[in-house]
C-alpha cells in the first residue's frame, strides 16, 4: 500500500465512525460535535483528490459556517446541556428500509463506475481553473444558486422579523 | 483567459529556496530512508513552530503586563528574574503546569478535555503557511489565504465544546456569545481579503508578497496594499480582533460580566493551552496582515560580509517581519488597553451594519477600478 492509500483508509474510517456517531450518539450537542470532525475527515478526503480549494471551502462553510450556527440553535433552544433531547425516533423499520436502499443504489453506482470521472492529468492549480468555469461554462448554475441563496435569506428575514403592529 | 496566464507565470516565477524542504534533503543527504526523512524534517518543524509558540507567547505576556501597567501609569512585574520582571511568564508557566487539574463533575468529560486541544490545534496549523521570511516557510500552499481563513474558523468550534461541556450557565453564555461573533465578523473578514486577493491574483501567500516588492523613488513602500486597499485593512483589522476576542470585542470572555465566559471551568494546564492560543492567534493575525498589506519580509537588506547572500536575505527577512507583526501585535495590546468593550447588541451593529457594508463597497470599488485600469491601460 503507498501512503495516499494507508491516508485515505485512516480518513475514511474516521469519517465514516464520526458519521456513525453523528447518528448514534444521544446527546445532541455530542452529534453536532462529531458531524464537526467528521466534516474534517471529508475535507481530508478532497485533499487526497487534490482539491485543495474544495477542501479549504468544506472547512470554511460546512464547520465553521453551518454546523456553528447548528450549535447556537442548539444551546440557543434546547436546555442547557442539551440532554433530555429526544434524538432518536421510532420509525425504525421505515429508516432501516432507507439506509438499505440508499447501500443498494450506492452500491451498484460504485460497481457501474464513473467513467466521467477518468484520473485527468494533475493540475498545478485548481482554484483558477474553477472560478474560470464558475464564471463562463456553469454560468446560468451559479447564477441559479445565487437566486436560491437570495431567496432563502429573504424568506428567513420574513420569518425572522417581529409582526407589524 | 489572459490574465489568469500571467498571474500563474508570476507564481512560478516566485519559487525560491524552500527551507523546509531544504532540511529534509539534509537528513535524507545524511542516510535516513526517504519517508523517515520527511517524517524527520516535518517533526523538527512542527517542534520548531511549538517552541517559537511558547516563547513568543511568554513574551507577549509579559509585554502585555508590561504595555497595560505603562498606560495605567503602573510598573508591572518588577520582581522575578531581575531586569523589569523578564521572568514573570516563565514563573506563571511553570505555576500553571503544576496546579491541579480540575474537571467538573458534571461536565461532558470526552469533550471537555478535546476543547483545548482543538483550539490550540487551529491556532498551531495556521502557523503552516506563515512566510516568515524568503524560502522560511512550512508549506507554500496555493490557496494560501483560503487556508488560514478556512482553518481560523474553527477556533470557535473549540470556544463551542469547552463552554458547553462545562457545564456551566456562565460558560455556555460565553460560548453563545462567541459564536454569534465568530460568524458576525467571519464575512467581513473574508470579504475584506478578497480585495487584495483580487489585486495581485493568487491566494498564495509568496505571490502576495512579491507584489508588494518595487519600492517608489528607492525607498518608499509604495506597493505595500495597504495603501490601495487602506480600508480593506482596517476591515480586516477591526474583524481579526474580534476572531481573536480581544478587547473591545472579547463579550466571550468579558471577566466583569461572564466571569471569564467559556473558560470559567479550566485550570491549571489546560487554561495555559487557552492563554497560549490566544497569544498563538494574535500572532497569526498580525502575521497574516503584514503578509497581505505590510509588505510580508521586504525590507532593507543590509548585506553582512560573514554572511552569504541567501542567509544574509533570510535572517533580514525575519527581522522585518517580526518587527513589523510585532509592531501590530502592540497596536493590539495598545487598543485593549485604551478602549472599553462593547455590549453585545453593540458587536453585531458593528459587525454586520458598519464592517460589512464598507467591506462589500471596498470589493466593488477594487473591482471597478481594476476592470478600468485594464480598459485603459490594457494589460
Amino acid at each position: 500500500m503507498t501512503a495516499a492509500q494507508v491516508l485515505f483508509y485512516l480518513l475514511a474510517a474516521f469519517t465514516v465512525a464520526l458519521a456513525l456517531m453523528v447518528v448514534l450518539a444521544q446527546n445532541i450537542v455530542r452529534a453536532a460535535v462529531a458531524l464537526i470532525f467528521s466534516f474534517c475527515g471529508l475535507a481530508g478526503l478532497y485533499l487526497l483528490l487534490d482539491a485543495e480549494f474544495l477542501a479549504a471551502v468544506q472547512v470554511l462553510i460546512y464547520v465553521g459556517g453551518i454546523t456553528i450556527l447548528l450549535l447556537f440553535a442548539i444551546l440557543l433552544t434546547s436546555r442547557i446541556a442539551g440532554k433530555g433531547v429526544r434524538v432518536l425516533n421510532e420509525q425504525k423499520l421505515l429508516s432501516g428500509l432507507v439506509a438499505v436502499v440508499l447501500v443498494v443504489l450506492l452500491g451498484a453506482a460504485v460497481r457501474r463506475g464513473f467513467p466521467a470521472l477518468a484520473a485527468r492529468p494533475p493540475q498545478p492549480e485548481n482554484t483558477p481553473a474553477i472560478g474560470e468555469l464558475l464564471m463562463t461554462t456553469y454560468a446560468l448554475p451559479f447564477e441559479a444558486v445565487s437566486i436560491l441563496l437570495l431567496v432563502g435569506m429573504v424568506g428567513a428575514i420574513y420569518l425572522a422579523r417581529k409582526e407589524p403592529r | 483567459m489572459r490574465r489568469g496566464a500571467t498571474r500563474h507565470s508570476l507564481l512560478v516565477a516566485g519559487k525560491s529556496g524552500r527551507t523546509v524542504d531544504e532540511l529534509i534533503q539534509l537528513l535524507a543527504g545524511m542516510g535516513l530512508p526517504g519517508l523517515l526523512a520527511q517524517a524527520a524534517g516535518m517533526l523538527a518543524v512542527c517542534a520548531i513552530i511549538i517552541g517559537y509558540i511558547a516563547v513568543a507567547s511568554m513574551f507577549m505576556i509579559w509585554w502585555e503586563r508590561k504595555i497595560s501597567a505603562h498606560i495605567q501609569v503602573r510598573l508591572g512585574p518588577m520582581r522575578v528574574g531581575g531586569w523589569h520582571g523578564w521572568a514573570q511568564s516563565i514563573a506563571d508557566g511553570v505555576k500553571l503546569l503544576l496546579k491541579e487539574d480540575i474537571v467538573p463533575t458534571a461536565a461532558d468529560k470526552l469533550v471537555f478535555a478535546l476543547a483545548p486541544i482543538v483550539v490550540f490545534a487551529t491556532a498551531l496549523a495556521t502557523y503552516v503557511i506563515i512566510p516568515f521570511g524568503p524560502g522560511l516557510w512550512t508549506k507554500n500552499l496555493n490557496i494560501g489565504v483560503l487556508y488560514y481563513i478556512s482553518i481560523s474558523s474553527l477556533t470557535v468550534v473549540g470556544i463551542i465544546m469547552a463552554g458547553w461541556s462545562s457545564n456551566n450557565k456562565y460558560s455556555v453564555l460565553g460560548a453563545m456569545r462567541s459564536a454569534a461573533q465568530a460568524i458576525s465578523y467571519e464575512v467581513p473578514l473574508v470579504v475584506s481579503v478578497l480585495g487584495v486577493i483580487m489585486v495581485v491574483g493568487s491566494l498564495n501567500m509568496e505571490a502576495i508578497v512579491e507584489y508588494q516588492s518595487s519600492r517608489m523613488w528607492g525607498f518608499f513602500p509604495g506597493h505595500w496594499l495597504v495603501w490601495g486597499q487602506l480600508v480593506g485593512f482596517l476591515v480586516y483589522f477591526t474583524a481579526a480582533l474580534a476572531e481573536c476576542n480581544r478587547l473591545p470585542f472579547d463579550i466571550p470572555e468579558a471577566e466583569s460580566e461572564l466571569v471569564a465566559g467559556f473558560h470559567v471551568e479550566y485550570s491549571g494546564i489546560r487554561f495555559a493551552m487557552f492563554f497560549l492560543a490566544e497569544y498563538a492567534n494574535m500572532f497569526v493575525v498580525s502575521a497574516i496582515a503584514v503578509t497581505m498589506f505590510l509588505g510580508g519580509w521586504k525590507g532593507p537588506v543590509l548585506t553582512l560580509g560573514f554572511l552569504s547572500p541567501g542567509l544574509a536575505a533570510k535572517l533580514w527577512g525575519l527581522f522585518w517581519f517580526l518587527t513589523k507583526a510585532y509592531f501590530l501585535i502592540f497596536v493590539m495590546m495598545w487598543l485593549r488597553w485604551t478602549l472599553a468593550r462593547l455590549r453585545v447588541d453593540q458587536l453585531m451593529h458593528l459587525g454586520w451594519k458598519v464592517l460589512l457594508p464598507i467591506a462589500f463597497l471596498n470589493l466593488g470599488f477594487t473591482g471597478l477600478f481594476l476592470i478600468l485600469k485594464d480598459v485603459w491601460w490594457g494589460s
